[in-house]
């Protein structure tokens, strides 16, 4: 009991002292150009003796003969706990070279490694688990260097992941980037383009006496153009504005089925009008959903921590001129052969089943999980 | 720019080191504690068996317990990550088991966690108001960030509970801050007279009967007591550092550099020494490398975010790198976690160098409201600059 006493009241006498040694920390620098990863890995043996074990004889002291008969082992340990992603597609790494170092702690093996990375994105993605378990006091320090600038970033058990990169530019080049992934998004991403196409289709038309009339002014079809592209954009830049900035979290199959439902149903009603004059209601209310497929999009891209402002504003633009490059060339077109056969029967008609009949294998494939056509998968 | 200089300095740590291949097999490129340390092959051995089946609380909160003890006498953190580690499936708990509990308080206290420490102990003890370790504990933490008279209510709840060394040696911090040092001393010093003791009980009692004579100005009676406790524990680096500063504060460097001793991997005993160092023509050699090392230990803290070396890095800008008003901003923040007489100290050095009176007056007031007794600090507040 006394024994017990004693040590904690002398641990305790050093309650408001500093740790008098240093903590476990290991550094790691990464240095990408291009898709091209390169960078090494210093680690305490103190730390990877902790951990598996590199004193063979047991005699208290790591030689380089019992370090180097470890080297598997030891990459095989480290690099099992690192995973780098680029759009949301894992990097591959390998160790290179095998050497040493000492740190004001002692020594520390240095792990050269290089990387590739097949997906390019403005930004990566670390996760870092090294040591987290057998001491969650460990540190790692990451030293990420691009175009000849570095940026630190501290991994600990509470943040093993860490999205580094995208912020090295200056804010114009940034906003730029995103920007650009913004358009390719909505032109890439066809279920967008395809719930768009499906709402703008009747814009040319008119609901006349149960049937598609050719509408009379220009001016009108605008207007309802204007009105659900408005309608839309709002909706989608408010649900991808709250799941990129962490506030709402849907799960991404869930959204996904949704959205292609979302594209299903807007075709159909194009065939069999539930809502002909009111659409603009039917884009904002499908748009809060497609807002959380552009933030899923957005969440493999990576936002730069330093200013993610900056970039979802980016982001969200760079949609909104795509989108507005589809209307710019779809109104003039379709109000020019809105009078003809073809419009009313092969585009309107024919198009809206085409496009009911894509969005349904989407749905079926997104909901139960089940790949009916690879080939017809959308980039969303 | 922040990040720039946070950049900069990293890779300066980084890049001075350069990686190299050992030309033979045997060279030896660690010695690991254990090799000197029996305790910590043991340490090892109940950790390996602890993987085996990590839920189990008698072998997690040993292990805990061990490496807790590790950490205090070798001065290392990483011990402490360990103890945290065996706790693991009751660290994130809302309601871990009493003994788990008490162990992590300890833990997020050495981590200067102090609401952290503060609201498990409550638990505990709200749960068993006789959990004799949770009061000391508690007493110890109360006492560190300033709250003098809860403190004082934990150790008289221990009197009944624990040995009366250990009763008086709890009540010797809180009551001598508080403005009754020599009550406080007197029953510390009488309680130390009686016979008998565990050696390490008396060790520690020794030390704080040491700094609180240091503070009332009874520098013989400090001398003998830190002395004394020397004989029973040469390797106590809280002892040695508490030591070595009332020698610096009597103007004897050169002793203080003998109290430090050889074995500087400990960073409060490195800062010492450099402070040491400083003062004396013939270390000058000594004084430059153990300045860039001190430099080189608070960058590594500073990268991995620590904020535990607050009031040694304050010291050490104040006093080796002439930096005034980043010791104060230091010293302030430090003030806002910790208030124990060396922080206050820290913090009227920095606001007198720097010639801030808000910080003076915070420091002024906090004595005048405790009535703390402490002749260096009195010494310091109306030194001439």
């Amino acid at each position: 009991m006394i024994r017990v006493f004693v040590m904690l009241a002398a641990l305790l006498a050093l309650a408001g002292t500093a740790a008098a040694h240093k903590p476990s920390d290991a550094y790691l620098t990464v240095t990408r150009d291009g898709a091209e990863l390169s960078g090494q890995w210093d680690i305490a043996l103190r730390d990877l003796d902790n951990a598996i074990g590199l004193d063979t004889n047991g005699d208290g002291e790591i030689t380089w003969g019992e370090l180097k008969a470890r080297r598997a082992d030891i990459e095989r340990y480290a690099f099992g706990r690192l995973r780098i992603t680029s759009g949301g597609e894992p990097c591959t790494l390998r160790a290179r070279d095998y050497q040493v170092d000492s740190h004001t702690d002692g020594a520390y093996v240095v792990l050269g490694l290089a990387g590739h990375c097949g997906q390019a994105a403005p930004t990566l993605g670390i996760d870092y688990r090294l040591f987290l378990e057998i001491d969650p006091q460990h540190r790692g320090l990451l030293n990420f260097v691009e175009n000849g600038e570095s940026r630190s970033v501290v991994f600990s058990v509470d943040t093993p992941e860490r999205t580094v990169g995208g912020d090295h530019a200056g804010p114009l080049t940034q906003f730029g980037t995103y920007l650009d992934e913004g358009i390719w998004h909505i032109w890439l991403g066809y279920d967008h383009i395809l719930f768009l196409v499906s709402l703008l289709l009747p814009a040319v038309l008119v609901r006349r006496s149960g049937r598609w009339q050719p509408e009379t002014s220009f001016r009108a079809a605008f207007v309802d153009v204007a009105k659900v592209v408005t309608a839309f954009t709002l909706a989608h830049s408010i649900t991808l504005s709250l799941a990129a900035l962490g506030i709402v979290a849907l799960p991404s199959r869930w959204v996904e089925s949704a959205i292609a439902l979302s594209v299903v149903l807007a075709a159909l009603n194009n065939l069999f009008p539930v809502v002909a004059n009111g659409r603009w209601i039917a884009a904002f209310g499908f748009g809060l959903l497609h807002g959380f497929g552009f933030a899923g999009a957005l969440r493999d891209l990576g936002l730069p921590t330093g200013s993610l402002a900056l970039s979802l504003a980016g982001f969200n633009l760079g949609v909104e001129i795509g989108q507005l490059a589809i209307v710019t060339l779809f109104l003039p077109l379709a109000y020019a052969m809105r009078m003809t056969w073809g419009y009313r029967r092969l585009v309107f008609a024919g198009g809206s089943a085409a496009i009911a009949a894509i969005a349904t294998v989407w749905f079926t494939e997104r909901a139960f999980d089940i790949p009916l056509f690879a080939a017809f998968a959308a980039g969303s | 720019m922040l990040r720039v200089s946070l950049a900069l300095v990293f890779t300066s740590s980084v890049a001075i080191a350069k990686p190299y291949i050992p030309t033979d097999d045997t060279v030896v490129l660690e010695r690991l504690p254990e090799r000197t340390e029996p305790s910590l092959r043991e340490l090892k051995r109940m950790r390996a068996t602890l993987a085996v089946n990590p839920r189990d609380l008698d072998a997690a909160t040993a292990v805990a317990q061990r490496a807790i003890e590790a950490s205090r006498a070798n001065g290392d953190p990483r011990f402490l990550g360990q103890a945290q580690a065996a706790l693991a499936p009751w660290w994130n708990s809302k309601d871990p088991p009493p003994r788990a509990l008490l162990l992590r308080a300890t833990i997020r206290q050495s981590q200067h966690d102090f609401d952290g420490a503060l609201a498990d102990l409550d638990r505990l003890i709200a749960s068993d108001p006789r959990a004799a370790q949770a009061r000391l504990v508690r007493a110890t933490v109360r006492t560190v960030v300033g709250r003098y008279a809860e403190a004082q209510s934990d150790c008289r709840a221990l009197a009944p509970l624990a040995p009366p060394l250990i009763v008086a040696g709890c009540l010797a911090g809180p009551t001598s801050l508080s403005g009754d040092a020599a009550a406080a001393y007197d029953v510390l010093t009488s309680a130390l007279a009686r016979p008998g003791g565990d050696a390490g009980a008396v060790e520690w009692a020794l030390t704080l009967a040491g700094e609180i004579a240091a503070r009332s100005g009874r520098a013989a009676d400090a001398e003998r007591h830190f002395r004394q406790a020397l004989l029973l524990d040469p390797r106590d680096a809280y002892l040695r550092a508490a030591y070595a500063d009332f020698l610096l504060d009597a103007g004897r460097a050169r002793d203080a550099l003998r109290v430090t001793g050889d074995d500087l991997r400990n960073d409060t005993l490195l800062l010492r020494a450099v402070l040491a160092e400083r003062l004396l023509d013939d270390h000058r050699a000594a004084y430059s490398a153990h300045r860039a090392e001190m430099e080189a230990r608070f960058d590594a803290a500073r990268l991995r975010g620590d904020s535990l070396h607050r009031r040694e890095e304050a010291r050490f800008r104040l006093w080796v790198d002439g930096d005034n008003r980043g010791a104060l901003a230091l010293a302030r923040d430090n003030w806002k976690v910790q208030r124990e007489p060396a922080d206050l100290r820290i913090l009227v050095d920095a606001a007198r160098a720097a010639n801030d009176a808000e910080a003076m007056h915070i420091a002024t007031e906090w004595m005048a409201q405790t009535r703390m007794q402490d002749v260096a600090l009195v010494t310091a507040m109306g030194a001439p600059r």
